[in-house]
């Protein structure tokens, strides 16, 4: 079946048959990952860019090996500062990279929307790597395939989702992908970083962490994003892992089999003891291979849709 | 010059000729091998409309606009007269800027240009502007458009100091503090991950400049109301008899929030468009008198300010070639308002808030009017459009109301070429 669009912009963009096939894929590309010999024909003779407009070391890694796993020539180009500081618009940008034959453009960028606005100017593919507050949704593809290879159907399924709500596009994208297929998400964090009808995207906002991860199937820390801090959205960490912490206890509510998430890079002590982190039910790093094994699947079935038009 | 308008329908009148001779309509009139004479078809004759709220950029920022060409785009949509904001570069802030500016606009000769002057020095919000100079060189109101006038206490000063030279103030109403965002906060906002701007920004201003006009007696313009609270205080208000008048803009009865979800920065405004209830609320403000005038807060930015990342984009759309056309299409034609509720937040409350005198079609008067046809529908294609910059979102947009003429001191200002 493949993929309908040319890019992949967002969880929004995409049907519930689709995320499924991308999951499917990815159990086929673990599987090569955790082989031996690693390297596949699957990009032989295309082109990647990574274009990173924020700083990201796993997400960019993570594209950057999953291009070059399956035989691709692949540039990184990190953009420092802003187009506008250049001179150069971020249309003239990737319009140049799209003039070298480049067959996917992935980009990350602090501006929402920064991919919608960009993707129909290029012959190219767009993966977005994460945009602003919007969407993350190779993180979202991989959340949901480590807990697929834990469920057998979503169905039903509670999870559990407590942090910053309102920077993160993780949340916006798991919240999106997870409805789709069917799971309960319940939302939980300060109130102060609860955007303003969440619960029409299909979350239920929590009324606290505790209540968000009783009886959850799987349970997920969101970063605090620190960075993003512009204005107080809470008085000190000190207050914050006091009130909003998945403490071992919180985390004793959930299913006995749950396991517990996290996009990373974690701010140990704050969204989560350092304990919790490295807990049994942990499932932190697991995670990392298995976002090499969601874009090498994203990558694959792009390129299979561009070389069968 | 001698102009013979003929078979043409009058608003408001069973006339179906006008006689315009230099500058005025006259009768009687001599028919004379000078006179020109334009067949309107059967078309309707209206006064020329009254915008009390464009922005035509210059001195400062011509490579967005001029005022010749903010001037014959407001020509091709009927305007004959137009407010400008002052927040040019230099601002409009001192007497020099306003001569400079209506001396341009004579020049120019496609609309009568009426300056509206900065309220504090250089829009900076701090100290008074010399009003009473501004207004000696021809301004008609004061405002800090652009932004809100920032302190309780700054307001209080303006609107007293102002009404010793007999001018309104109008308030561009956003809370600077609860602001920093693209687009309106709903769950639209959330769910396309834009920093939002609550409608309460908004009407915390209102509220504060309602309570401050009750408590000094001084009058008060709401510049581009776009939330239901809004309407509802300023209706209110003007119940227990606060003098406090409002506009709105085209945008606000035609587009809501969710178009901005392709992150196409045309739909991106400041205030920023608001929700479905709220663009009914507008309506039906429209509809009970409660706003009294529809300006166009024509605001022209270049290609190289709209054609970027939603968020860095500058805020505004033009409007002067779509404001009658929307008006009509949207409210008249969907039996919202009447034809006559449309004119009078047109033309006849825009000029006498200000009391700038304008909108007679009878003998003596300046002859001052456009020509619209009511009756074919046609596709609004901004292309075709006068102004400098093309930011627009109703491309497209199939439209009633499309000007056949205009006429500003019995000057040809605009005609369709047929
Ligand atoms: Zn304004």
């Amino acid at each position: 079946m493949g993929l309908k669009n040319k890019d992949l912009l967002g969880m929004k963009q995409l049907s519930a048959e689709e995320i499924m096939e991308i999951l499917e894929t990815a159990k086929t590309m673990k599987m090569v990952l955790t082989s031996g010999n690693k390297k596949t024909s699957h990009l032989q003779g295309k082109s990647v860019v990574t274009l990173f407009y924020e700083n990201s070391t796993r997400t960019r890694l993570s594209f950057e090996l999953a291009s070059k796993y399956m035989g691709s020539a692949s540039a990184n180009i990190s953009a420092s500062g802003s187009s506008v500081s250049k001179g150069e618009s971020l249309l003239d940008t990737v319009r140049t990279i799209d003039m070298m034959a480049t067959d996917i453009v992935v980009m990350r960028h602090p501006q929402s929307g920064a991919p919608h606005f960009i993707a129909p100017y290029l012959n190219a593919s767009v993966v977005n790597a994460g945009d602003g507050m919007n969407e993350h949704p190779t993180q979202a593809l991989l959340d949901l395939f480590t807990m697929y290879e834990r469920f057998d159907s979503f169905e039903g399924k509670n999870i559990a989702i407590c942090g910053d709500l309102y920077h993160s596009r993780v949340v916006r994208s798991n919240t999106i992908g997870l409805t789709k297929l069917g799971a309960k998400v319940s939302v939980y964090g300060p109130r102060t970083m609860v955007p303003v009808g969440i619960e029409k995207m299909g979350a239920r906002v929590a009324s606290s962490v505790a209540d968000a991860v009783k009886d959850a199937d799987a349970v997920m820390g969101l970063r605090v994003q620190l960075e993003r801090q512009h204005k107080s959205l809470f008085p000190s960490v000190a207050e914050y892992s006091s009130f909003y912490s998945i403490t071992s206890d919180i985390l004793a509510l959930a299913k006995p089999e749950a396991f517990l998430m996290h996009p990373g890079p974690c701010n140990h002590g704050v969204e989560l003891p350092t304990a919790v982190y490295n807990c049994d039910q942990s499932v932190i790093n697991e995670q990392v291979t298995n976002g090499v094994a969601v874009r090498m699947a994203v990558l694959y079935m792009l390129m299979a849709r561009r070389n069968s038009l | 010059m001698k102009i013979l308008v003929t078979n043409c329908k009058v608003f408001n009148s069973d006339k179906t000729s006008l006689y315009i001779e230099d500058d005025k309509f006259v009768n009687p009139f001599e028919i004379d091998d000078t006179v020109v004479v334009k067949d309107m078809k059967g078309n309707m004759v209206f006064p020329g409309f009254v915008d009390l709220h464009c922005h035509l950029r210059e001195p400062g920022f011509e490579y967005k606009e001029t005022i010749k060409t903010g001037t014959m785009s407001a020509a091709k949509g009927g305007y004959t007269s137009v407010c400008s904001m002052p927040n040019t570069f230099p601002v409009c802030d001192n007497a020099s800027v306003v001569h400079g500016i209506m001396k341009k606009a004579k020049e120019a000769g496609f609309c009568r240009v009426y300056p509206v002057g900065a309220c504090s020095k250089g829009e900076a919000g701090k100290e008074l502007s010399e009003m009473g100079l501004m207004k000696e060189a021809g301004i008609v109101a004061v405002t800090d458009d652009g932004k809100c006038i920032a302190t309780a206490e700054l307001l209080r000063k303006v609107m007293e100091y102002s009404s010793d030279f007999g001018l309104l103030v109008m308030d561009h109403c956003e809370d600077a503090s609860l602001s920093d965002g693209s687009m309106n906060e709903s769950d639209t906002s959330t769910s396309i991950g834009l920093r939002g701007i609550p409608s309460v920004a908004e009407d915390i201003i209102i509220a504060r400049d309602i309570i401050m006009s009750e408590y000094l007696g001084i009058p008060i313009h709401i510049c581009h109301v776009s939330t239901k609270n809004g309407v509802r205080m300023i209706r209110e208000a003007k119940k227990r008899g606060v003098k406090v008048t409002t506009e709105t803009c085209p945008h606000y009865f035609t587009l809501n929030d969710e178009n901005c979800v392709n992150y196409d920065s045309n739909f991106k405004m400041y205030p920023p468009l608001r929700e479905n209830e709220d663009v009914n609320a507008i309506i039906e403000g429209l509809a009970d008198g409660t706003i009294d005038c529809i300006a166009t807060d024509h605001a022209p930015h270049h290609e190289d300010e709209k054609t970027i990342e939603f968020a860095l984009a500058n805020n505004g759309i033009v409007g002067l070639e779509t404001a009658f056309p929307l008006g009509y299409t949207y409210l008249v034609k969907t039996n919202r308002i009447t034809l006559n509720q449309l004119i009078d937040a047109m033309v006849y409350n825009p000029s006498s808030i200000l009391k700038l005198g304008r909108g007679s079609l009878e003998v003596g008067a300046d002859a001052d009017f456009t020509v619209m046809d009511l009756d074919n529908e046609f596709v609004f294609d901004k292309s075709k459009m006068l102004c400098k910059s093309k930011n627009t979102p109703y491309d497209g947009y199939k439209l009633f109301g499309k000007t056949i003429l205009t006429v500003m001191g019995g000057r040809i200002t605009y005609e369709e070429l047929c």
